[in-house]
Formats: C-alpha cells, sequence, structure tokens
C-alpha cells in the first residue's frame, strides 16, 4: 500500500516597510534614482559612520506585531550578522538574533478545509541590501547601495502550514494586515514582500518532522504555489527511492518550474552574530505601546462590520472590496463625493475587476481618482451618456485616470436626446435594409435587432437602445 | 620664552592680545615639523599648505570678534584615526594609504568651529591596536625624550607631537590606553572622558564599545579646555550622551581639601617598576599634604580586565574592519580570481600582522559554540568590572595609580612578545571596560630620564573632579618639560 505523506511549511517573509527615510539614516527610500544617489556615508559603510535608528521603523514593527496578536519585547537589541558580499557595504547587516521585538504571535487563516491558527515565531527588524549589477560586456560588477538600508521586517512562522493553500491563506492574511496598517505595500512583483518557504515532508502519523530546505526567489504568490508542490512532489520522491532529503538552501526558477540547491547546511556560514555595539538597546514602555495601539488604523473584519452596517451592498462584495487596502479607500473616497455606495460598488466588482484580470494586474496597481470614478457615475445617473459609453470611457478612466466630464465633452459622446435626428437616421438605415425591414414585417423578430445595432454605429453608440428599439417600433408600423 | 613653549591657551591669549598672529604660530610648528619630523616622525600627513591659508582665514575671523574663543588660532594635530574631511585618513593602515574621506569627525568639526588650525594627521598603531605605535604601515614614530624608545601607543604621533612641539595639542582615541600610556610615556598630558561625551562620529571604529576620543596637551588646563570643545551631544552617534556639566574648565581650582582618594593595592603589586612606584605614591603624598584624604583599598578582578578587553575589543575589530574589502575605496590587490580571491589577497596583503592577529581573536570568540565561553563570559566580566569600581565611588572620589607599569620601552622590544605588550595595558584597560573617564599627568623621571605618568580616574560624568585634583597636583609639582628636567631636547 502506498505511503501517505504530509507536508510541513514555515515562512520566513521579508516585509519592507513604508518610512520616507532609510533605517539608519536620512537617506529617502524611494524607488529608482540613479545609482548611488540615495545613499550617505552611513548606508555605503564608509570608515567612521554610524547608524541611528529611525522611530518609525519601530513603530511599524510594533504595529505589525500588535496585529498578528504578538507579544512586544520591551527591552530589545538589534545584533550584527556578518557575512562577506559586495552588496551589503559593511559586510554586516544590522538585524535582531537574540531579542527581536516581537515573539509569540499568530494568525487565524481560512482555507477549503476551515479555519486555523498559523502561528507567529518573531518579527524582527533588519536594514536592506543594495543591489549588484553584473556587466557582461564589460566583465565586471557594479554595486547600487540606493536600498541598501531600506527598513525590513522579517516575519517568521512556526512550521503550522500543511499546503500551498494554507500558505497562500496565510499570505494574503499577512498582506491585507499590513496594508491596511500602512507599513508596507506589500507588492511580491517589486520585492516589498519576499516569501521563504521551508519546507519537508513525513509520513501520517510520523513522530518527527522530516528534513527541511528552504526555497528563496519566489516573486508571485503563483510561483509560491507552484514550488512548493514541485518541492513536495521532489522531497517524496528522494525518500520513495530510499534516498535521503539534504537540509540545503534551494532556489527557485519559475520559468523552469524547477529548483536547485544553492548551498547545503555544511556551507552554512558562521554569522558570528553578536549585539550591535553602536546601537544602544531600545526600550518600549507600555505607554508608547498603548499609543500604537490607539492609532491603529481600522482592520479588515472591524471595516467588513461597518460596511455590511453603513452600505447596502451585498457581502461577496463587501469581501472583493476589503480584500484590498486600496480598493476599500477607492470605495470609501468615491462613495463620500457620489453618495451611491451601490452603483459604486458595481463600477469595482464588474468592470474594474474585469480590466485588472485583463491586464493581469492586482487592486493595488489601480491609479484611477475616486473622483474620476464619481463623475462618470454621475454623468449615467443623469443619463448625459448611456451605459455602453460609460463602459468605455471607463477604460480610458482606468487606463489613464482621464477626467470623463471632459473626455465625453471632447469626443461628443454626450446621449443624443434630440427625436428628431434619431428617427431621421432610424428612416435612413430601414431605406438602406429594406430586406431587414420586409424580414421583421414577415414575422422576423430578430431582424429588429441588427436594425438597433446599425442605427446605434450610426449614432456612434449615442443613443440609449430602448429609445431606438421604441422608435423603430413605432416607424416599422 | 620660545612660541613653540607655549601651552595651547597662554598661545590662544597672546593670538587674541595680537601679541602673536596665528600664521606665525603655524608656521613656527610647521617649521618645528620640518626639522624634527624625520627623526621622530609623528605625522603621516602634514596639511602644510591649507594650515597656512586657515591660520589666514581665522586670523580675520579673530581680528573682526567672530571667534573669541580659548582655542581660536591654535595649531593642532589629530590622529589619523579621525576622518578629516579632503585630507588623508589611514589608520596607519596600507589598506586605507589613499583613502581621502567627504566628511570630518564631530571632534574635529568642533574644534575647527573653534578657530583651531589643523596642521596634519599623526601616526598611529594601525586601527589603533598596539601599545607602542609600531604596527602602523607607515614606519614607527619614535619618543621624543629618547629616540630609542617608543613614545608608547596606539596614539603614540599625537603624544609624540605634543612633546616634541610640532603641535600645541592633539586628539588621541582611547580604547584600552591609547591616550593615557602615550601621554605618560611622551610626559604629557592625556585625557580620556566618560564613553558617550566625546562623538565618535568619524573615528574609524576598533572597539566601538570602548573607543572615546579625547585630548593631549602639555597641562592640565589645555586639556580642559580642549575637553569643553569637544563634548557635544550628536544625533548622529546614537551612544552619544546629552550633558549639562561639560564647562570642564570651571573645574581649574587649586583645592584637594576633603577629596577622597582610593589607592587600589592590587595596582601596586608584582609587575610594577619600582621607580614607577615611587613616583607615583610621591604625588599622592604630596595630594594628601594639601588635605585630600588617601587610603589604600582592594579594587579586585584586575587580572580579569586584560582577557576581558582583549576578547571584546578584538570582537568588536573583527566585525568593524570587515568593511574594508577593497570592493568601495581603500586599497585592492592587483591580481585576482574571482571574488573570494579579490577579498582575500585585499585582506592579507593591505593588513599587519596584530590587526590579522586580532581579527582572528575576534571571529573566534564570535563563532557558534564559543560565544558563550568567551564573548558572553568577556561581557559578564566587564559588568562584574563596572560593579567593582561603583562600590569603589561609593566611598571615592577619585582612585590614584600608575598609568603603565614601566616607562617607555625600547623600539622592537615590545612587537617581539604580544601578551607582554597585552599586559603593559593592566592598569588602564578596566577604565575603558567600565566606560569611566581618567587622566594621565606626568609625575617624574626615571633614572633613564624617561617620564613616569600619574593617573587620576572618576566616576562616569564626574571628569570635573579628576581635573580639580590634577590642576592641584600640577601646580604642586611645577613645570615638567623636557627642558627643566633635563630632557633631550
Amino acid at each position: 500500500m502506498a505511503k501517505v505523506y504530509e507536508t510541513v511549511i514555515g515562512l520566513e517573509v521579508h516585509v519592507e516597510l513604508a518610512t520616507k527615510t532609510k533605517i539608519f539614516c536620512g537617506c529617502t527610500t524611494e524607488f529608482g534614482g540613479l545609482p548611488n544617489t540615495h545613499t550617505c556615508p552611513v548606508c555605503t559603510g564608509m570608515p567612521g559612520s554610524l547608524p541611528v535608528l529611525n522611530k518609525q521603523v519601530v513603530e511599524y514593527a510594533m504595529a505589525v506585531g500588535l496585529a498578528t496578536d504578538c507579544s512586544i519585547t520591551q527591552y530589545c537589541k538589534f545584533d550584527r550578522k556578518n557575512y562577506f558580499y559586495p552588496d551589503n557595504p559593511q559586510n554586516y547587516q544590522i538585524s535582531q538574533l537574540y531579542l527581536p521585538i516581537c515573539r509569540d504571535g499568530g494568525v487565524e487563516i481560512e482555507t477549503s478545509r476551515g479555519k486555523k491558527t498559523v502561528r507567529i515565531h518573531e518579527i524582527h527588524m533588519e536594514e536592506d541590501a543594495g543591489k549588484l549589477i553584473h556587466d557582461e560586456w564589460e566583465n565586471c560588477s557594479l554595486v547600487d547601495y540606493n536600498r541598501s538600508g531600506v527598513p525590513l521586517i522579517e516575519i517568521v512562522s512556526e512550521p503550522d502550514m500543511r499546503s500551498a493553500e494554507e500558505v497562500i491563506a496565510y499570505l494574503e492574511k499577512l498582506r491585507l494586515i499590513i496594508q491596511y496598517l500602512g507599513a508596507s505595500d506589500c507588492k511580491l512583483q517589486e520585492g516589498s514582500m519576499r516569501a521563504d518557504v521551508n519546507l519537508s515532508v513525513n509520513e501520517v502519523g510520523a513522530t518527527e518532522f522530516g528534513t527541511r530546505t528552504e526555497m528563496k526567489n519566489l516573486n508571485s504568490f503563483k510561483a509560491i504555489s507552484r514550488a512548493i508542490e514541485a518541492e513536495r512532489i521532489r522531497q517524496i520522491e528522494l525518500i520513495e527511492e530510499g534516498k535521503s532529503v539534504t537540509q540545503e538552501t534551494r532556489r527557485w526558477d519559475d520559468n523552469k518550474e524547477y529548483s536547485y540547491a544553492m548551498r547545503s547546511k555544511e556551507d552554512a556560514q558562521d554569522y558570528r552574530y553578536f549585539p550591535e555595539p553602536d546601537l544602544v538597546p531600545i526600550a518600549i514602555s507600555d505607554e508608547w505601546i498603548a499609543s500604537v495601539k490607539n492609532n491603529q488604523p481600522e482592520l479588515r473584519t472591524a471595516k467588513q462590520k461597518r460596511y455590511l452596517e453603513e452600505y447596502d451592498i451585498p457581502e461577496y462584495d463587501i469581501d472583493i472590496i476589503t480584500g484590498s487596502k486600496h480598493l476599500s479607500d477607492i470605495f470609501e473616497q468615491t462613495v463620500a463625493i457620489c453618495k451611491q455606495p451601490k452603483k459604486v460598488s458595481n463600477w469595482l466588482m464588474v468592470e474594474t475587476m474585469r480590466l485588472l484580470k485583463e491586464h493581469e494586474m492586482e487592486p493595488e496597481d489601480i491609479r484611477f481618482s475616486p473622483e474620476n470614478l464619481a463623475k462618470l457615475i454621475k454623468l449615467t445617473e443623469e443619463k448625459v451618456i448611456n451605459s455602453t459609453v460609460a463602459k468605455e470611457v471607463f477604460e480610458r478612466v482606468f487606463k489613464d485616470n482621464t477626467d470623463p466630464e471632459k473626455y465625453v465633452d471632447e469626443k461628443g459622446l454626450k446621449t443624443v436626446t434630440d427625436d428628431g435626428a434619431l428617427r431621421k437616421t432610424i428612416e435612413e438605415i430601414m431605406e438602406k435594409n429594406p430586406q431587414s425591414v420586409e424580414d421583421f414585417h414577415n414575422g422576423k423578430e430578430k431582424a429588429i435587432g441588427f436594425l438597433v445595432g446599425q442605427t446605434m454605429k450610426a449614432m456612434q453608440g449615442k443613443v440609449d437602445p430602448g429609445t431606438i428599439n421604441s422608435m423603430l417600433r413605432e416607424l416599422l408600423g | 620664552m620660545s612660541i613653540l613653549s607655549l601651552s595651547a591657551t597662554q598661545l590662544a591669549e597672546k593670538i587674541k592680545t595680537g601679541e602673536i598672529k596665528v600664521v606665525d604660530a603655524t608656521r613656527a610648528v610647521l617649521d618645528q615639523i620640518d626639522k624634527e619630523d624625520s627623526n621622530y616622525h609623528c605625522f603621516v600627513t602634514v596639511d602644510r599648505e591649507n594650515a597656512l591659508l586657515k591660520a589666514e582665514i581665522i586670523q580675520k575671523k579673530i581680528d573682526s570678534g567672530e571667534l573669541t574663543g580659548p582655542l581660536a588660532g591654535v595649531p593642532m594635530a589629530i590622529k589619523d584615526n579621525m576622518c578629516t574631511e579632503g585630507l588623508l585618513t589611514t589608520c596607519s593602515s596600507k589598506i586605507l594609504g589613499n583613502f581621502i574621506p567627504t566628511y570630518s569627525s564631530e571632534a574635529v568639526i568642533n574644534l575647527e568651529a573653534a578657530g583651531a588650525v589643523l596642521i596634519g594627521k599623526t601616526n598611529m598603531d594601525e586601527f589603533a591596536m598596539g601599545s607602542t605605535t609600531e604596527t602602523s604601515a607607515f614606519g614607527v614614530t619614535k619618543n621624543p625624550w629618547n629616540p630609542e624608545c617608543v613614545p608608547g601607543g596606539s596614539s603614540g604621533g599625537s603624544a609624540a607631537a605634543v612633546a616634541g612641539q610640532e603641535c600645541y595639542f592633539a586628539l588621541g582615541s582611547d580604547t584600552g590606553g591609547s591616550i593615557r600610556q602615550p601621554a605618560s610615556f611622551c610626559g604629557v598630558v592625556g585625557m580620556k572622558p566618560t564613553y558617550g561625551t566625546v562623538s565618535r562620529y568619524g573615528l574609524i571604529a576598533y572597539g566601538s564599545s570602548l573607543d572615546q576620543i579625547g585630548p593631549i596637551a602639555k597641562n592640565v588646563t589645555d586639556c580642559a579646555v580642549i575637553l569643553e570643545t569637544i563634548s557635544s551631544h550628536d544625533i548622529k552617534d546614537s551612544t552619544s550622551v546629552k550633558r549639562a556639566d561639560t564647562d570642564f574648565s570651571k573645574a581649574l581650582v587649586q583645592d584637594v581639601t576633603g577629596m577622597k582618594i582610593g589607592i587600589p593595592k592590587d595596582y601596586f603589586l608584582e609587575g610594577l617598576n619600582h621607580e614607577v612606584r615611587d613616583s607615583v605614591l610621591a604625588a599622592a603624598k604630596l595630594l594628601k599634604e594639601k588635605g585630600a584624604i588617601v587610603e589604600e583599598f582592594d579594587l579586585s578582578l584586575v587580572e580579569y580586565a586584560i582577557p576581558a578587553y582583549y576578547t571584546i575589543a578584538s570582537a568588536e575589530a573583527s566585525s568593524n574592519l570587515e568593511r574594508f574589502d577593497g570592493i568601495k575605496y581603500g586599497y585592492r590587490t592587483k591580481e585576482f580570481e574571482g571574488l573570494h580571491s579579490m577579498y582575500k589577497r585585499t585582506r592579507s596583503e593591505g593588513f599587519g600582522a596584530e590587526v590579522k592577529r586580532r581579527i582572528m581573536l575576534g571571529s573566534f570568540v564570535l563563532s557558534s559554540g564559543y560565544y558563550d565561553a568567551y564573548y558572553l563570559k568577556a561581557l559578564r566580566t566587564k559588568a562584574l568590572i563596572k560593579k567593582v569600581f561603583d562600590e569603589a565611588f561609593e566611598k571615592y572620589d577619585l582612585i590614584l595609580g600608575p598609568v603603565a607599569p614601566t616607562t617607555a620601552p625600547k623600539l622592537g622590544e615590545s612587537l617581539k612578545d604580544p601578551i607582554k605588550m597585552y599586559l603593559g595595558d593592566i592598569y588602564t584597560i578596566a577604565v575603558n571596560l567600565a566606560g569611566l573617564p581618567a587622566i594621565s599627568v606626568p609625575c617624574g623621571i626615571d633614572s633613564q630620564g624617561l617620564p613616569i605618568g600619574l593617573q587620576l580616574i572618576g566616576n562616569c560624568f564626574e571628569e570635573k573632579k579628576i581635573i580639580q585634583a590634577a590642576y592641584t597636583y600640577e601646580q604642586l609639582r611645577g613645570p615638567f618639560d623636557k627642558k627643566t628636567e633635563g630632557g633631550a631636547l
């Protein structure tokens, strides 16, 4: 009988915090900028420079910890992690090993198999490294320290997940919490959220976990799912063949859907951690914790409850809209302008979702303003444009955040309300299409659809189809 | 009286009255460097043209009344481990042999704002690792009292430059005695303030939790004034302390009546040269005669200070020196194949033997499996030493003892036996582990004609007590320079 295996997964999630300046100096964290322009002696590891902690980093880390049920380490310290690599200007990273800021938390996830809690072992603060650029032409490598010193938190879970579905649910949950807190935008593609997957398999009923591997370079939820599945199968195959799994770090190649070993436990570096002598310990008072708690923005569950009470929209819509902090912000701001929650929800649920899917975008990538969506809703409400035109205009709003009022004006898309013009057009269409007129008279209802379409085309869509229909019937007698 | 024999504050007075021009004082020390530095090699870099240029600018500011402080117009030298904008800063190491910083250390900025004229950068033990200034990659510095002897270290260039009148005062840095011991060997005054009093920003780190910048000068008055100028709360240094009591020159008062001074018996045991002992105890007697209450006590734990210090300082140094890798600045090996070969060759060629020894020692004590047994134990020892001093300062205002077990050794003697050299730090090291302030004041000359230093140690933030006692002693002792004592010059 075939053996049954269980997959055991723990995650190390790195999140880039949304501070304006770096963790240990005043340089901007903005993306872009010419190489080494967002730098100073501190974040380029110049001799004699010293780090000074950015208070906002501590507050964001505390906020994430409090929102994930962690206890805050009120006497916490930084440590140095020593390793040589050119993207790391000091050749040590300032991180936390011995006294991380948050410990012993957890989040509840919901999957097809029900609810469960994934425990969080710890959350610690650290600095990001620079970026190496390999110049194949010159046969040399260049380093850009613009990202060096950008603040990160690392959220380390317990090995509590058993499937890719649970992993994705956990990541989605973390992402939402952190986005709602405003601590990060959590974009996997851009690297502001990165997950390393620790995975092992064991026979169901075994008393010990199997040997685990760590998977790196996972840049999307899809890549994470694929990597988990591939690694699960690889490990089971090894065990079935009587071989053993090696404890190692592996790199996932999502194009080849294959991972390869980067380094084994034997090559593991000794990071020689020790307390960072250039930074004093952080004392976190009860008052400080309380003020971070009090300033915590409304989280998803509270928001869902409020939407249900305040707006008359379906629970399903609420789930989708609050599934992204950005989307719920757009919803609330648009409703505040146009006072039409149902209409706003419809635009977001139907057209917005369709366009996002079509362009393979995330709700976080939405660029149109609540003002423009509100204007579009107003235009349809006042029947200045019909629903077909509205959809067309929305595509422009979605794409370029175009002002719909101006666009409708410039393109002359206003619904034609002049009966005379419509009557004239219909008469012309009837004249050009005698066969269809005859078909209609011979009882073929379908023919009228063709004539409505032709009229609509001639009128460039600026007419309400219902109006055409009734006038056609009148003229056809 | 020669212009060169003036103290820093005396010179500033004469500049203020117009008796001496800044440029003349600057020229005088530059001429002295030209004349003497080939013999003593106090300097790694002399910034002649800029110094003269700055002298003119500062003279104008003094004339216009913009600069009125007690150091305005005084030529100074800076130890070569403090960054100076636009001026070579080498740490006396080949690996930083071409490093020109784009920023200055906070202490230097404070002095320049006060109108002091930077004339050059002084030689030191490579990365401040050594007690003789012989580990410099750019040649040894010799003691102006006897060029066959070392000036001490690691701030040997600074101490020798002050003793040899090649500058009016200098800055040194003290991690385990690196200001006090060379000051003692060169017959000048050197002071290490409480940890956190002077910003470390721009000081190229050796042992970050122990390093402090301090003055080396001709007398206690100069030291107090310089320390007052360089002390500042600096937001760029997280270990910098906000203090309201840095008006140290207020403590230049001749009075030790009722002051309680403890002499640790542990500091006068085997290993202490008898001439040093006699001289230090004679100084204690002098203070007692003037009304101080002097008594012996058991400090204990002294023998643990050296192993704890070399464990902690080396551990921090092994990490602090990782940034010198040939990637961003400094020396890079000529030939290499790939990244790791570049790292290995650059660092093998760029660092000297003593630095490598401490990097290896430090890396070892931080290694997994040894961290608890060595590094953590050393940290616990450090905490115990602090406690022992806390208890002593409940009873005493000051602790009095020698600076070093002997006077300056001959060149070439110390590096043969590093352990013996490390043991020479026995009286200075505990002060750094406990973060305390301490001063070294000349208190005598031995039979070989070499100066002996007296050490006064105070509780944290009690520099004023040290300054007051040291100033009183200095007044009682009378003038101390090579000429009056029949020295070399």
